[in-house]
């Protein structure tokens, strides 16, 4: 390549790099604190005990105020869950049916086959109940956003007491560090001991926080473990092929020139 | 067409009737291709595949897909969730989409920088170009199915830049969606358009291959095939070596579907469309980004025309001007191998499209307006401008004088000749 031409791909990189960092002044969200994820990776998975706390802590606090509209009862066997114990989750759940032969509506409690019950009945009443705001579907929280599970856990933890002096908060809302803007309708959910979980895990924020993001992240993708698994096989079997079809290229061609 | 027979009875009889067993000899594996096309050859035959790809996973898709507002996203979600395999197919073919712009980019700087589109493959350039829109009408309105925020508000913004037009403009819009807003009529007629431009670009596909059969690969030294010293039979050479290239194209492609699945895709549209929320940046797909680039790069009005007029129109102009390219375009010789200006003005026409890659991703503020203005005049500059001077006069290298010849005469072949002696 002439000397040119190099300088020429030097300047393209420059620029795309440039393209990537945020125009200065523009008001993105800051940086969030990149965290260790066991379904990162080309080997991940979902860590079986996160999961559970996980479901844990979306059941017993996020679930009062957000659906998780894609997700079923029977998934959780999907991650470990025996019919048994998605049996009992689910009957904690009460879910409309009908109608029935005298043509009513009733009441019955949720089977395997049910999807989380949503905690509003439309999103009317889920505003009322939140000073106006609307707490979104979690189904695909962390797809929905850039770099989404850091993204989360960085919002999960980054709530201050107190807003930095020159910021003027509005009516009934929090700071906080990460969500663009700083200004969330959303009370802080999570705090020590927000929950006494049932495998005896120390219940820090932090660890809530952690544990909350592995539940959502496989919500979103629930074919991660799958997809990543399949993919390790074909890449193997694409490498092992594609080198002897070079093999035998070289060969066919040897005779050429 | 030379007439071969055919032992097996079978395959005679039918080829006596209909040539097809004797138009495949010819066609794939007698026809005759220059010795020394290198591997930036591969990506025309890469592209065809990855539009198979597209029409197969698109129509195992299409069985499952519910093109209506209130059902298209969860529709895709169930695919993604309850189909079997239905999130490979999904990946594969929202990832191919990507692969395919990737692919034939490729193909289309190729192109450029070997003046392939000169003469005698004028007609061959042009039906590319051609099959270029096709595409990106197609990617356009697959991106829309979905129904998440960018597609909604990726529907909205490039449907209404047709109300710029003059008079007609906002009856067009109406038209168009088949209503006042994007809606659900405008989600149907895109399904149905999208299901069928592919068949389309496939029949294009079929005549651009046509005309390629008729005049031939141009090759890197740009020169004519002299005989058939200069070519080898396509197959076992470019079978193998397009078979090869396909096995490397695939270990890119699923890469990114197994393992970074959502790298060209917008968070965004994760959240279920709502014509009530406008998302903070509407950006269309990276391959769309450069055109983006240009249709906002105009911010003054000149005379009566308005300035989202002129965007729409030099976006549209920006496409349409490479019909006019093997025109331009005077040079005495094809390849950039021997245009020693050229050569590098190329790179730099390359980069100017990167550039506006990157202005069409940010939005419209501060130092990316002007940017974008100077990245604009370029682009067309490129063709209006500089491809005419250097042209006329520019100092050419002189070609060999046969493929050949240049093979044998320090160019490749000369290791294993030496090795042989
Ligand atoms: C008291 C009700 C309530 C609880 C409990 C609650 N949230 Fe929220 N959440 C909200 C509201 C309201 C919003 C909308 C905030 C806004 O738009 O300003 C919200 C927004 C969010 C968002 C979106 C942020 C964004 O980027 O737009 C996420 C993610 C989220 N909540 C996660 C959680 C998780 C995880 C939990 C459980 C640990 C939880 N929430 C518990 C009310 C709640
Ligand atoms: C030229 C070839 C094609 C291109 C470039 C193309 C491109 C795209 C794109 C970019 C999307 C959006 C993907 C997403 O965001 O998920 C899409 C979706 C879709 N396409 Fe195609 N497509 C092609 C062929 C086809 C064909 C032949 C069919 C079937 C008839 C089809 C059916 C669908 C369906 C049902 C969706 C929506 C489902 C989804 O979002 O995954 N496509 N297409």
């Amino acid at each position: 390549m002439s000397t040119p031409m190099n300088k020429l791909l030097i300047a393209v990189a420059a620029v795309a790099f440039l393209g990537v960092a945020p125009p200065a002044g523009a008001a993105e969200a800051p940086e969030v604190p990149e965290q260790d994820w066991s379904f990162s990776g080309m080997f991940g998975t979902f860590e079986r005990g996160a999961l559970r706390r996980g479901l844990q802590v979306y059941r017993e606090v996020c679930a009062s105020c957000h659906s998780l509209s894609l997700i079923a009862f029977r998934n959780l066997g999907d991650v470990g869950f025996s019919p048994d114990e998605i049996q009992a989750i689910a009957e904690e759940y009460e879910v409309e049916d009908g109608p029935d032969d005298e043509g009513e509506m009733f009441m019955r409690p949720a089977k395997a086959s049910d999807r989380f019950v949503p905690p509003f009945a439309n999103e009317q009443a889920a505003r009322a109940s939140n000073n106006g705001a609307l707490p979104p579907d979690l189904s695909l929280m962390i797809k929905a956003r850039k770099n989404g599970a850091n993204y989360l856990y960085g919002l999960l933890i980054g709530y201050v007491e107190e807003a930095p002096e020159d910021v003027e908060m509005m009516e009934g809302m929090y700071y906080n560090k990460v969500f663009p803007g700083h200004q969330i309708a959303m009370a802080p959910p999570l705090f020590e001991e927000a929950v006494e979980y049932a495998d005896g895990t120390e219940a820090t924020l932090d660890q809530e926080a952690h544990d909350v993001v592995t539940f959502l992240a496989w919500a979103a993708q629930p074919e991660l473990e799958e997809r990543k698994r399949l993919g390790v096989k074909v890449l193997l079997f694409l490498i092992v092929l594609t080198a002897m079809l070079y093999a035998v290229k070289r060969k066919i061609w040897s005779d050429v020139h | 067409m030379e007439a071969k027979t055919w032992k097996n009875p079978v395959i005679a009889w039918i080829d006596d009737r209909l040539p097809v067993f004797s138009m495949m000899q010819a066609e794939l594996v007698d026809y005759p291709t220059p010795k020394n096309l290198n591997y930036w050859w591969n990506f025309g035959s890469l592209a065809g595949i990855v539009l198979v790809i597209m029409i197969a996973t698109g129509i195992m898709l299409a069985m499952q897909y519910t093109a209506h507002v209130d059902y298209a996203f969860e529709s895709v979600e169930r695919i993604m969730r309850d189909v079997n395999y239905g999130w490979l197919l999904r990946y594969l073919h929202t990832n191919g989409g990507s692969m395919f712009f990737i692919v034939v980019y490729i193909h289309f700087f190729r192109g450029m920088y070997y003046g392939s589109y000169r003469a005698p493959r004028e007609l061959l350039w042009i039906i590319g170009v051609f099959i270029l829109l096709a595409m990106m009408a197609t990617s356009f309105m697959g991106y829309v199915l979905p129904w998440g925020q960018m597609s909604f508000w990726g529907a909205t913004v490039i449907t209404n830049l047709f109300s710029a037009i003059p008079l007609v403009g906002e009856a067009i819009v109406t038209w168009l969606w088949g209503g006042f807003s994007v809606d659900n009529p405008t989600l149907n007629r895109f399904f149905a358009l999208h299901y069928l431009l592919p068949f389309i670009i496939f029949a294009l596909v079929f005549v651009h291959l046509w005309a390629l059969h008729v005049k031939k690969s141009n090759n890197p030294l740009g020169i004519d095939v002299k005989g058939p010293q200069d070519t080898l039979p396509f197959t076992p050479y470019y079978t193998i070596k397009d078979t090869f290239g396909l096995g490397v194209f695939m270990i890119v492609y699923l890469a990114f579907v197994f393992f970074a699945p959502d790298f060209f895709g917008e968070p965004d549209n994760y959240i279920k469309a709502n014509p009530m929320q406008t998302p903070p940046h509407i950006v269309p797909e990276w391959y769309f980004l450069p055109y983006y680039a240009i249709l906002r790069a105009i911010t003054f009005d000149i005379w009566f025309v308005s300035a989202k007029l002129i965007g729409v129109i030099l976006m549209f102009a920006s496409i349409l001007i490479l019909l006019f390219l093997p025109w331009l375009d005077r040079s005495p010789v094809r390849s950039a191998k021997f245009r020693p200006i050229y050569k590098q003005l190329f790179w730099v026409f390359f980069a100017d499209c990167i550039i506006l890659g990157v202005v069409g991703g940010n939005a419209p503020e501060g130092a990316w307006v002007p940017i974008g203005q100077a990245a604009t005049f370029y682009y067309f500059a490129h063709f209006l401008i500089i491809i005419p001077l250097l042209g006329k006069f520019e100092k050419t290298r002189t070609p060999p004088t046969s493929i050949s010849a240049a093979v044998t005469h320090g160019g490749i072949g000369t290791k294993v000749k030496e090795a042989a002696e």
